[in-house]
């Protein structure tokens, strides 16, 4: 009978989850999408929990009331540390497979051999090499985006660091083949563990070589390792709603993965194990041409006559929380009739999607939000293009500089509007350390300063100076 | 979980064989559903979307119960424990801060 439950519990969940999924496909209906996922889950839970196998329920409370404890405050972080909230909940997703793994494996060490079938430990092997380094690799992600001081930030390369890692990997994978061959031996059990400590290290190495403008890839790829590491799980366990959901979120992080590798024209070992920002040293050339800087005044007047204004964010709206007042830009601009929109790179922020959640926060309607493909070819019609805090996704050298980089990676056409104001925190180049010639056209204008403070300062100009001109 | 439960638990002479063909099987037809559907997902809620698969791969959480709730030694018991609230917090979290999200999109 209760098996029945919990089958019919299994087929209901799946099914909710994949419609939760299908309901992101418009943000009107989204919400049911979450609707749904609570519920499926909730099902699944309950049908679990009453099996009559579960004969313990104080440790499973106490985990349950943990896991809302340390939760819900992890729900209520600023949506600029979104990025490192969604590294971390994949690191509790991969230590949780991890940890799940192990317990299984010793469980028929020491109670049951025969489970330890040739299938199932193969299994539990991938299960935990793949939860241990999704949960040290994606601590890494989490510790470089929040800028934890003992974390570099910037990639930490050295020769013959593919080897290591490679290396690291295939030795994990060699000594699961022997735990695979001899689950039960008497020594078994120390090789499980040097698995397990391989993966952990295997996670760390894998992330120190990766630089911030890569983060958007590497969140995905997790993401898809921790939806894999729940696949593992669910085939050690024999549980088909944990293979599904694992195989939704798997999927996910690949599509994911692969849209921010072709926006920023890289293969995905190229992203892994090519170090970004280490590499281009040659890039500068010849005449260096000088910055034109604008005043607020003039930038505000620039807009104002504007009949068509193209923002285009990047990391360093989110690093100085400025979206509010862009926000309040856009409000002032489009209250004189000017028409605002917003282009959105696959890449900029730090992870899929994070430019969109920004604007979103700041009540910019999702309608103004235009993707790259769709306002490239009104770029020419633009009148001014504002450019807050991107950098290389503007940077017309991936159109033709073969030596750079960004080589080949699609960028929004600023350059190709008939004025550029660009807000710049300060004249380093970005973060790929590369010169951007945007910045130096003809047409182009700096605004040298924090983001918020200096379109602070625009809103203030057009608000109080509309009578002026 | 229930297979999973009935290995943990008969005896292994009677230990009920999991068709693991089949498991293969519904990973790799779960695998083009979801690529099929994640596809359509619009481009303005990609972050949202990866909290929200990330809720929802937290049904890991089954797993964790049966290895925290059965009859096993203490020290199984407390790794399914760890992995239980690994797995609630990204449950709690992940639908909580994805439907945050989901609300701040108005269309104007």
């Amino acid at each position: 009978m209760t098996h029945a439950v919990a089958e019919l519990a299994a087929v209901l969940a799946t099914a909710l989850f994949i419609l939760s999924l299908y309901w992101m496909n418009d943000p009107k209906t989204a919400r049911h999408g979450v609707t749904a996922g609570v519920t499926g889950m909730l099902v699944a839970v309950l049908a679990t929990w009453i099996q009559p196998a579960i004969v313990h329920h104080g440790w499973i409370v106490l985990a349950i009331v943990g896991g809302f404890i340390v939760g819900i405050p992890l729900s209520l972080v600023p949506l600029t540390a979104v990025p490192q909230r969604t590294a971390l909940s994949h690191a509790f997703g991969g230590l949780a497979a991890g940890l799940v793994g192990t317990a299984e494996y010793f469980l028929g060490l020491t109670e049951n051999p025969a489970q330890l079938t040739t299938f199932r430990t193969s299994a539990i092997v991938a299960e935990v090499i793949l939860g241990f380094l999704t949960f040290t690799g994606s601590l890494m992600a989490a510790g470089k985006l929040q800028e934890v001081k003992w974390i570099p930030q910037r990639p930490v390369t050295y020769p013959g660091q593919n080897v290591v890692n490679i290396g690291v990997l295939v030795l994990a994978a060699a000594l699961g083949v022997v735990v695979v061959v001899h689950p039960t031996a008497a020594w078994s059990g120390q090789v499980f563990y040097a698995i397990v400590g391989l993966a952990v290290l295997f996670g760390v190495l894998l992330i120190i070589p990766i630089g911030g403008a890569d983060m958007p890839t590497v969140i995905s790829i997790l993401n898809s390792y921790a939806g894999l590491s729940a696949v593992a799980m669910g085939f050690v366990l024999g549980n088909k709603l944990l293979v599904t959901a694992g195989a939704l979120d798997g999927s996910s992080g690949l599509i994911l993965s692969i849209i921010m590798c072709r926006a920023m024209n890289r293969s995905f070992t190229n992203v892994l194990f090519g170090a970004f920002g280490t590499v281009q040293k040659t890039a500068s050339t010849g005449e260096q041409k000088a910055w034109k800087q604008e005043t607020v005044e003039g930038a505000a007047q620039l807009l104002e006559q504007a009949s068509l204004v193209v923002v285009i964010p990047g990391y360093g709206m989110a690093v100085a929380q400025a979206q509010h007042k862009v926000r309040e830009l856009y409000d002032q601009l489009t209250k004189r009739g000017v028409t605002v929109k917003f282009a959105i790179h696959p890449v900029a922020g730090r992870m899929p999607g994070h430019m969109n959640v920004l604007l979103a926060e700041a009540d910019i309607p999702y309608t103004a939000l235009v993707e790259m493909d769709e306002i490239n070819p009104e770029m020419p019609q633009c009148d001014v293009a504002l450019v807050i805090g991107a950098n290389d996704v503007v940077n017309p050298a991936a159109r033709y500089a073969k030596g750079s980089p960004i080589y080949g990676m699609p960028i929004i056409d600023a350059d190709k509007a008939k004025t550029v104001l660009a807000v710049k925190r300060s004249k380093n180049p970005g973060f790929a350390g590369i010169d951007n010639e945007l910045y130096v056209q003809d047409n182009t204008w700096m605004l040298f300063g924090d983001a918020k403070a200096v379109i602070g300062e625009l809103v203030k100009q057009l608000a109080g100076g509309s009578g002026l001109h | 979980m229930i297979a999973g439960f009935l290995m943990a638990q008969a005896p292994p002479a009677e230990a009920a064989p999991v068709d693991y063909w089949s498991m293969v099987f519904v990973f790799v037809l779960a695998t083009f559903i979801g690529l099929g559907v994640i596809r359509r997902v619009s481009r303005l809620l990609y972050t949202p979307l990866m909290s929200l698969t990330n809720a929802i791969s937290a049904i890991a959480v089954v797993g964790s119960i049966v290895v925290t709730g059965a009859d096993s030694p203490r020290a199984i018991r407390i790794l399914g424990a760890v992995a239980l609230f690994a797995s609630m917090t990204n449950i709690v979290s992940g639908f909580l801060i994805t439907d945050r999200m989901l609300k701040m999109f108005k269309k104007q």
